[in-house]
């Protein structure tokens, strides 16, 4: 075999390893059976009605949905600021607030969930859901400040004065200059954000009590408790939802400029 | 000094501790194109954006057209500035980048269209004016950042660099361009540069400045044919400057002596085309020599250093290496009173 064909065979497993279990997913889906298998049994689309009658995938939905976007408005509310102070001014210990906003990423979903649980929610009984909502906020905080710093970057500093000079205000400035230009970058970083917390398990995790779950904990908890293949269906609707929002963003705003 | 339509008294201009600009005076006539002229790092760009705003003065004040500006926000101050980079706005066409103050100001819709043809028309964009700045080329981003500009009718343009970005051929074209507008709208330009060539072929009057002070004002003429101290000689092409003392010209690697030529105190300096080759009391070795179309330059290893020289190219050639006889004539010599250094 020569090169060539080597890096293909590579690339060919690789991507098999990534995207298979996918297939696998979709295929156990559409079974006609009663329990989640692979190979299916027979062929049916039964599953992917079933699952819309399961009242607490709708209950948990919204739950994931309200997270998704307002978790990510919040981060983007605090994260523009930030990425536009990092990025333009030599703040004091800017290297380190660079690190601390990047640290939700870098430690591990178990320990955020267990710190949060263990110091927020038990100690001063703070619900549920707001505990979810800060957890999440925080998890997306760093695509948004990274993302849009990477928009800023490409983006001159001199045209908020020049702006200044021909009348404006220093917040006209950013409003009329800079908002313009990174608004590509704002909507990527949302997109980012809306995946990254719909997708969140293992902080959600420790932060779901009773009647509050994240949809993919209730998914978890459902093929528990009932092992049909209702959970491959959503899964499957679910990941054709996600691909659909990252090739618009693709296509649209070009999504790949900025991460 | 508070005479002129700009003026700057004892301006002081500081980023945190280290001193820019250490009480600079500066008087800016109504309608002149003065040029700022020094090294990178002598507080010209500093002094510029104090000027327009955009840094607040340690102390000191300015005035512009009879009124103190010192604390006058740069959004209020009618001065316009010409980035080095233009910094033409990325999400607005032609036409709306130069729109773009008029707007703010809220004129009226009729005002703004006509303004803004009138100024393209002026620098020549009047047939661009629905692209992007992207699709400009350089001297064209230029002349929509000028636009953009002189559309507000400032009291005061002031240019950054202003040819700095152009290639050889538009820097000449940008040069007319802007000595046209300048006396097309009569309005008052201060320009920045590090390029004496560009302060002299295109100012009224040259101010020379070196570690935040200025060393000599005066007209392209008399700065190139009259500088006053060693460091406005040097800019200007006086590659041959030594000191005297005693009857002594003196440099840092040594010293002759020239008693009845030289005066007791200051400096003596020669532009290379001074410099006789051949002939003379002085000896040195040739070091380097290029022919240069219409003259040859030499540089020369004297007892007083490094000499430059430059002599007709039908004199005969000598060779590198060889030792040549050269003067430094006393008449040639341009006397430079204020410093020794």
């Amino acid at each position: 075999m020569n090169r060539t064909w080597t890096s293909r065979l590579v690339i060919f497993l690789t991507l098999a390893f990534l995207i298979g279990p996918f297939f696998v997913i979709i295929a156990a889906a559409l079974s006609g059976g009663n329990s989640l298998a692979f190979p299916p049994q027979g062929f049916s689309l039964r599953w992917f009605i079933a699952v819309f009658e399961v009242k607490s995938f709708r209950a948990s939905f919204g739950l994931s949905m309200f997270l998704a976007v307002f978790g990510t408005l919040a981060a983007l509310l605090l994260g523009v600021p930030a990425a536009y102070a990092v990025t333009r001014y030599r703040i004091p210990f800017g290297e380190a607030v660079r690190m601390a906003v990047a640290a939700p990423i870098i430690v591990p979903g178990i320990i955020v969930g267990l710190a949060l649980l263990r110091y927020l929610v038990v100690p001063i009984g703070m619900t549920v859901t707001v505990a979810l909502f800060l957890a999440h906020t925080a998890l997306v905080l760093p695509y948004a400040v990274r993302v849009v710093a990477a928009s800023l970057e490409n983006l001159r500093p001199d045209i908020e004065e020049a702006a200044v000079l021909l009348g404006c205000t220093r917040f006209g400035a950013f409003r009329r200059t800079v908002l313009p230009n990174i608004r590509g970058g704002i909507l990527a970083a949302f997109i980012l954000g809306f995946v990254t917390s719909f997708n969140q398990v293992p902080v959600s995790l420790f932060l779901s009590g009773p009647g509050v779950r994240t949809l993919p904990i209730d998914m978890l908890a459902y093929i528990e408790m009932t092992y049909d293949p209702s959970v491959a269906a959503l899964s499957a609707l679910l990941a054709f939802l996600s691909i659909g929002i990252v090739f618009a963003a693709e296509r649209f705003l070009g999504l790949s400029r900025y991460v | 000094m508070s005479d002129g339509y700009v003026s700057l008294e004892a301006l002081t201009l500081a980023y945190g501790r280290s001193v820019a600009v250490d009480r600079l005076d500066l008087s800016i006539r109504r309608g002149e194109l003065l040029a700022l002229l020094g090294p990178s790092g002598c507080g010209k760009t500093t002094t510029m954006r104090a000027v327009a705003g955009l840094l607040e003065p340690r102390s000191g004040r300015i005035r512009i057209d009879g009124a103190d500006v010192t604390r006058t926000p740069p959004n209020r101050r009618n001065v316009g500035l010409v980035f080095q980079s233009y910094a033409l706005f990325p999400h607005l066409s032609v036409f709306e980048n130069a729109a773009f103050g008029l707007r703010l100001r809220r004129d009226s819709k009729s005002g703004v269209e006509s303004r803004t043809r009138a100024i393209l028309a002026t620098v020549g964009l009047e047939n661009l004016a629905g692209r992007n700045p992207s699709e400009l080329s350089g001297g064209q981003q230029q002349r929509l950042a000028l636009a953009r500009s002189l559309v507000m009718e400032p009291k005061l343009l002031l240019l950054d660099e202003p040819l700095s970005n152009l290639d050889a051929r538009l820097r000449l074209e940008m040069r007319t361009e802007l000595q046209r507008v300048q006396i097309e709208t009569g309005v008052t330009m201060v320009f920045v540069t590090h390029d004496q060539s560009e302060a002299l072929a295109l100012a009224d009057r040259i101010v020379v400045m070196r570690d935040g002070a200025v060393v000599q004002t005066g007209t392209p003429e008399e700065i190139y044919n009259r500088p006053r101290t060693a460091f406005v000689a040097d800019f200007v092409g006086f590659d041959n400057i030594f000191s005297c003392r005693e009857g002594m010209l003196v440099s840092d690697s040594g010293s002759v002596d020239r008693t009845g030529n030289v005066p007791d105190s200051g400096a003596l300096a020669w532009r290379p085309a001074d410099v006789v080759v051949g002939s003379g009391s002085l000896r040195g070795r040739v070091v380097a020599s290029s022919f240069a179309g219409q003259h040859r330059e030499y540089v020369l290893e004297s007892p007083l250093g490094r000499i430059k020289a430059q002599v007709p190219a039908g004199e005969p050639a000598h060779p590198i290496g060889g030792e040549v006889a050269f003067a430094l004539p006393p008449g040639k010599a341009h006397p430079l009173p204020d410093d020794g250094g």
